[in-house]
């Protein structure tokens, strides 16, 4: 194991964490002049504090440490040497390959590290090793605090059942339901009868929707509860299953809340996550849009009331269910520091982080409840490295270009990656967090449209266009969520035609000013011009200079203010009197502009130059039913087939090495083989052919 | 005189009308435009001026004294792009199908004389059946005096043939002189011989797409330099194109003025090549954030992708880059790409176009097929062009330079004025472990020893040092200020004079 001494980087346009709203409002829990060890009398914090986590939580962490003059550090696996995590921290320790179960998991090397390095207290972020009681355990043991609940805590809120069984205990209102495990099928029925249909057939050790099944009927609990308990087995090593009330319109929302060691415990309001994929949380907001304060207030004291129950310690979310009726039911308690923890932090100013690491050191909390804020909105958005057009394909690779919103008071960012940094197949395809803030909820929207608009990725696929149809779709910004929107609402995947409409004149005036900024330096600007968008024509006039432009088109009077210059990727202009944002890249002699997640390409001609371009043949994009294509960028590894060969469906045809995966590409039909365009040992670029058939 | 003024107007009205309304729908149809539409498409509004409208052909066989139409099948004048003065000419496929007569020729011929006189480049639209066969022996002289004129202008102003449509038999040697080919994807073919004619000599079916078209040539024989995707978008980047070149060696390429910073620092370049040596990187990633505004102007992108050459600005200036491309054949150099190269590097030292050369090159393609080919006589054009070249010239190695490739891309033993590398160069005769192979031959068996001499060879020779104790590196340099130093490095060079010996030519190893 090598331990590296951090000298100070001298990358400083690399060298960002997670920025915004948090870092610049005063942490209540913070004297301002003091930002020291040692707080208002209570005990010490630590000297040194070791982050057993990768990425934006990683980063996250170390900044709040750094703010409480506490030192890092990181801990990175060989893939992870010039992480963002690692670049931040005050100390690395390297500990092990790649594979997160020979590194981030492994609790022994962790442990060392502290010891190596003389740290102690551990944060664990989330994920990796953040729940898992054994950790905890290793830690006491070596002397080293947890900055968390203690492993009792951890092991009681662990498991489904126990966990269900406890919070009926503390008075906390569960979903209808038979918490014992089941042992066959006909109990089931019987079981599933007396709650009532519909009901939810579900792994005891289960999460992220495995081993789950729904039942409407006799047969399907009878059938449900074969299939789940084989999952579970498959999934978990545990075929235990239970029997629950099945929701309807079900929302999916949280209390986050902190305790300290003192039996002082607040929650911290609410977090609604019903906008999720596949059981995945793609969008967060505090408050939730649903809630009345009569109902915030009954979820936040019966939170509480379970944590006290097993004298919780640290920050912790209580997941809840709500249905249609603001009746809420008690999921799971999530002891640990949450992804979407930051829209919590936006609207109380509170930095939770902080508060684990005070608690953990023995303080006390130093609010009631009384004065815990709820102030405005926020709305947190997952970017994850996917191809929301390829059904959410992950993709890894070189992050070419990454440009991220400027942070503010209403922007926050929270990565662990830079612009030449690498997203791994190795670990969570996540991006960055994007987080906006506003006084209302549309206003936090609306400003998150933009933030949208400013993430500017190029190099890997992205999610943005599917985030920018996420907070534009009107049932979200109407509030009208529940845990299927998107199964709902993008029903058959994600294409184009779900993108924002859009405003193509605007677009197209937008594309007359670029012009216009480039004509104007080769010193022949016309003020007549046709721009072609996607090639439908916009006849415009353009005139103005400067930084004020005015746009005549489609009987529009368009005013456009901006300092764009050639070269910049982004366009920021005040499009009458509105702050838009459009991405331009250059593409031959037009542009490729993004907004919204859709995209046009444009050329701005002559009049005469447009007429002419009515003739131009449109061209059908070329048939690519008869060829295989590479899935993604990558080596390719060996041709199983050879010219001439015939070929059944799902026979394998070629394996393409991406990032040391090989991926056995099959036919999808049968046919003949009638050219190989690329051989053994050749780089592909995505979508390049590499079999014709016949 | 009104009557006169009519009657000219007239005249015109019939010159400009070609070959009649059905041929030029006949045109349209295929998806190609007119010879003079493509002249409006081309230069600035109004800029065009004329000449030989009026001029017809003297053939006075097979009835063609009785078919005449006033232009004789080509539009020659000379015009303006973003105010600068370029000489064209547009082979009219609506009159006798763009077929070369004598006066066609002669027209053509005219203009290029004035560009000479002027100095400014010729551009010729190519959309032609080829030659007049009615005229006989008149249309093959024709060619040769095209052809003529096309290799005393070489190296003296810039000339460019946009292919629009067909160009075979003696036609396409016109194009294969001039500097650069472009053509139209699905509208334009090249080639010495017809489908037909191959057919009945080597029994080969093949369709003219195939056998000339712009995919072939833009990626299987790189005779063309780039396909575009119809006339209009060929034209305007056509444009483009012309912004970055000077208009005749005596002058130095424009200058565009530029707020992108010559000391704009960029950090992801510091993680451009990966740990592994073995892994690619695209090259192009590199050009494209070193360059103004990321504006960089590409040929052949899909021949010889082994190397990369194109045109960008470095502080406004127009510079030529060549750089091997580790993602494709590990960025060797073999036949294909040292001609590519080869060419574009003499192109820009006629035309006095700095050349930036970034360099990452395991060495040459080895193999039948390449010694075969010829490659000690290919590798060696680039060759012979870098140690030609007295124009200013950059080098940074960003990775490998193996062997005789080192020297031949642009290194400072072949007049390289200013040659930088990457902390993580190798500049070594060959790859540590293929060394230590050689160099301990007997210890070949012995796993152990091997690795520990590789190790040694690595420490010692797999970095840019020995080379930058020697002199021959200017001085290593950090990757995310690359702009900042080649810029300033292209200042100093700004001055630059330096003249090869006198004589009638060099004999280049063609």
């Amino acid at each position: 194991m090598a331990a590296k001494k951090k000298v100070a980087k001298n990358a400083k346009g690399a060298l960002k964490g997670a920025k915004g709203t948090a870092a610049a409002k005063a942490p209540v829990t913070a004297p301002k002049k003091a930002p020291a060890r040692k707080s208002a009398g209570d005990g010490p914090l630590f000297d040194k504090i070791l982050i057993a986590n990768r990425g934006e939580i990683a980063c996250r962490v170390i900044r709040t440490c750094k703010r409480l003059g506490i030192k890092t550090v990181a801990v990175y696996s060989e893939v992870d040497a010039d992480a963002l995590h690692v670049r931040e921290a005050d100390e690395a320790v390297l500990i092990g390959p790649p594979p997160s179960a020979q590194s981030y998991l492994l609790i022994d090397k962790i442990v060392e590290a502290c010891k190596q390095t003389g740290a102690q207290a551990v944060h664990p972020g989330y994920g990796f090793l953040s729940e898992k009681e054994a950790f905890q355990k290793a830690l006491a043991e070596a002397g080293i605090k947890f900055i968390g609940p203690d492993a009792r805590a951890i092991y009681a809120m662990g498991d489904k059942i126990e966990s269900k069984k406890l919070a009926q205990k503390a008075g906390v209102s569960t979903v209808p339901g038979y918490l014992a495990a089941i042992p066959n099928a006909d109990e089931a029925v019987k079981i599933a009868q007396k709650i009532g249909y519909p009901v939810m057939i579900k792994a005891s050790a289960g999460g992220g929707g495995k081993g789950m099944r729904i039942a409407w009927n006799d047969a399907e609990a009878h059938e449900g509860f074969g299939s789940a308990t084989n999952e579970a087995k498959a999934s978990f090593a545990d075929d235990r299953v239970f029997i629950e009330k099945y929701v309807e319109e079900p929302r999916h929302i949280e209390i986050q809340l902190i305790a300290d060691g003192h039996g002082n415990c607040v929650y911290l309001w609410e977090r609604e996550c019903s906008i999720q994929r596949r059981h995945q949380k793609v969008i967060e907001e505090a408050p939730s849009p649903f809630l009345d304060a009569k109902t915030r207030k009954a979820m936040g004291e019966q939170a509480v009331a379970l944590a006290k129950a097993v004298k919780y310690k640290s920050a912790g979310t209580v997941e809840f269910i709500v249905d249609k009726h603001r009746k809420f039911y008690f999921l799971e308690m999530n002891t640990r520091l949450q992804v979407e923890h930051p829209v919590t932090e936006l609207i109380t100013g509170l930095d939770l982080v902080e508060l684990m690491i005070r608690v953990a050191a023995g303080e006390k909390l130093p609010f009631q409840q009384k004065d815990v804020k709820l102030e405005g909105w926020a709305v947190e958005a997952r970017l994850y490295a996917e191809d929301p057009f390829r059904n959410f394909l992950p993709s890894t690779g070189r992050l070419v270009k990454y440009r991220e919103p400027q942070p503010g008071p209403d922007v926050r960012v929270d990565t662990g990656v830079f612009e030449g940094g690498e997203i791994s197949m190795f670990y969570d395809p996540m991006i960055a967090k994007l987080c906006s803030y506003g006084p209302t909820r549309n206003a936090a929207i609306d400003r998150m449209r933009r933030a949208l608009d400013e993430f500017y990725v190029r190099g890997v696929s992205h999610n943005v266009p599917f985030l920018a149809a996420l907070m534009a779709h009107p049932r979200f910004v109407a509030g009208n969520l529940t845990t299927n929107f998107i199964a709902e609402e993008f029903k058959g995947g994600f294409t184009a035609e779900h993108l924002p409409p859009g405003d193509p004149a605007m677009l197209a005036a937008i594309a007359a000013v670029v012009d216009r900024i480039h004509a104007h330096r080769a010193g022949a600007p016309q003020s007549e011009r046709v721009v072609m968008l996607n090639r439908k024509p916009f006849p415009v006039s353009v005139s103005g200079g400067g930084l004020e432009y005015v746009v005549e088109t489609e009987g529009r009077h368009i005013v456009i203010e901006t300092g764009w210059l050639p070269g910049e990727p982004l366009v920021h202009a005040k499009v009458d009197q509105h702050d838009i944002v459009v991405q331009v890249d250059a593409l031959g002699s037009g542009w490729r502009l993004v907004h919204e997640g859709g995209q046009a390409d444009v050329l701005v001609l002559t009049p005469r130059q447009a007429e002419l371009y009515a003739l131009m043949p449109v061209k059908a994009a070329p048939d690519t039913s008869k060829f295989l294509l590479s899935p993604m960028p990558g080596l390719l590894a060996s041709v199983a087939v050879s010219e001439g060969q015939e070929v059944k469906a799902g026979e394998a045809l070629a394996v393409v090495e991406a990032m040391k995966m090989e991926n056995v590409l099959r036919a999808t039909r049968d046919g003949t083989v009638k050219t190989l365009h690329a051989k053994a040992g050749d780089s592909l670029r995505v979508d390049q052919k590499i079999i014709e058939f016949a | 005189m009104q009557k006169m003024l009519e009657e000219l107007e007239r005249r015109r009205a019939a010159a400009r009308l070609g070959g009649g309304e059905r041929r030029i729908e006949a045109q349209h149809a295929k998806g190609k435009l007119t010879a003079r539409e493509r002249i409006d498409a081309l230069l600035d509004p109004g800029s065009f001026e004329e000449y030989d409208m009026f001029v017809e052909h003297r053939s006075i066989d097979f009835g063609m004294e009785n078919q005449k139409i006033p232009g004789d099948g080509v539009v020659t004048g000379h015009g303006t792009i973003n105010g600068r003065l370029v000489f064209v000419f547009s082979q009219d496929f609506t009159v006798f199908g763009g077929a070369l007569s004598g006066m066609h020729a002669t027209k053509i011929c005219k203009i290029m004389d004035m560009a000479m006189k002027v100095g400014a480049p010729v551009l010729g639209l190519n959309d032609s059946g080829g030659a007049r066969i009615q005229e006989g022996v008149d249309s093959l002289a024709g060619y040769a005096d095209v052809f003529q004129r096309n290799v005393l202008a070489s190296g003296v102003i810039p000339q460019i043939s946009m292919v629009m449509g067909p160009c075979a038999g003696g036609a396409v040697y016109s194009p294969a002189m001039t500097d650069f080919i472009f053509m139209v994807k699905d509208s334009s073919y090249m080639f010495v011989t017809g489908p037909d004619v191959v057919k009945t000599v080597t029994h080969e079916t093949v369709t003219q797409e195939e056998l000339g078209g712009a995919l072939t040539h833009t990626q299987k024989s790189g005779v063309a330099d780039l396909a575009f995707e119809n006339d209009i978008e060929a034209l305007l980047q056509l444009r483009r194109f012309v912004d970055f070149l000077p208009s005749n060696n005596r002058e130095k390429a424009p200058v565009r003025t530029t707020l992108d910073s010559i000391d704009r620092d960029d950090f992801s370049l510091d993680t451009l090549v990966p740990e592994n040596p073995n892994k690619p990187y695209d090259i192009k990633e590199l050009i494209l954030k070193v360059v103004d505004e990321g504006d960089f102007f590409e040929l052949s992108p899909e021949w010889a992708a082994n190397m990369v050459v194109g045109f960008g600005r470095m502080a406004g200036r127009s510079v030529g880059f060549v750089a091997n491309q580790p993602m494709v054949l590990a960025g060797c150099l073999d036949i294909d790409s040292s001609r590519k190269a080869a060419r574009f590097v003499r192109f820009c030292d006629a035309f006095n176009i700095p050349i930036v050369t970034f360099v990452d090159v395991p060495g040459f393609l080895p193999g039948t097929t390449q010694e075969f080919g010829g490659i000690i006589k290919h590798g060696a054009k680039l060759l012979y062009a870098y140690a030609e070249a007295t124009v200013p010239k950059v080098t940074v190695i960003t990775r490998k330079a193996y062997g005789g490739a080192y020297d031949v891309m642009a290194s400072k033993h072949l007049r390289g004025d200013v040659n930088y590398a990457w902390p993580g160069a190798e500049i070594a005769v060959m790859g540590a472990k293929g060394a230590v192979e050689i160099i301990f031959r007997s210890d070949v068996g012995d796993a152990k020893k091997i690795a520990a001499r590789t190790e040694e060879y690595r420490e010692k020779f797999a970095n840019p040092f020995v080379a930058a104790n020697r002199g021959f590196i200017d001085d290593v340099i950090m990757p995310h200020g690359t702009r900042r130093r080649i810029c300033r490095a292209l200042a100093t060079l700004e001055t630059k004079k330096l003249e090869n010996p006198w004589r009638k030519h060099g004999n280049v190893p063609l």
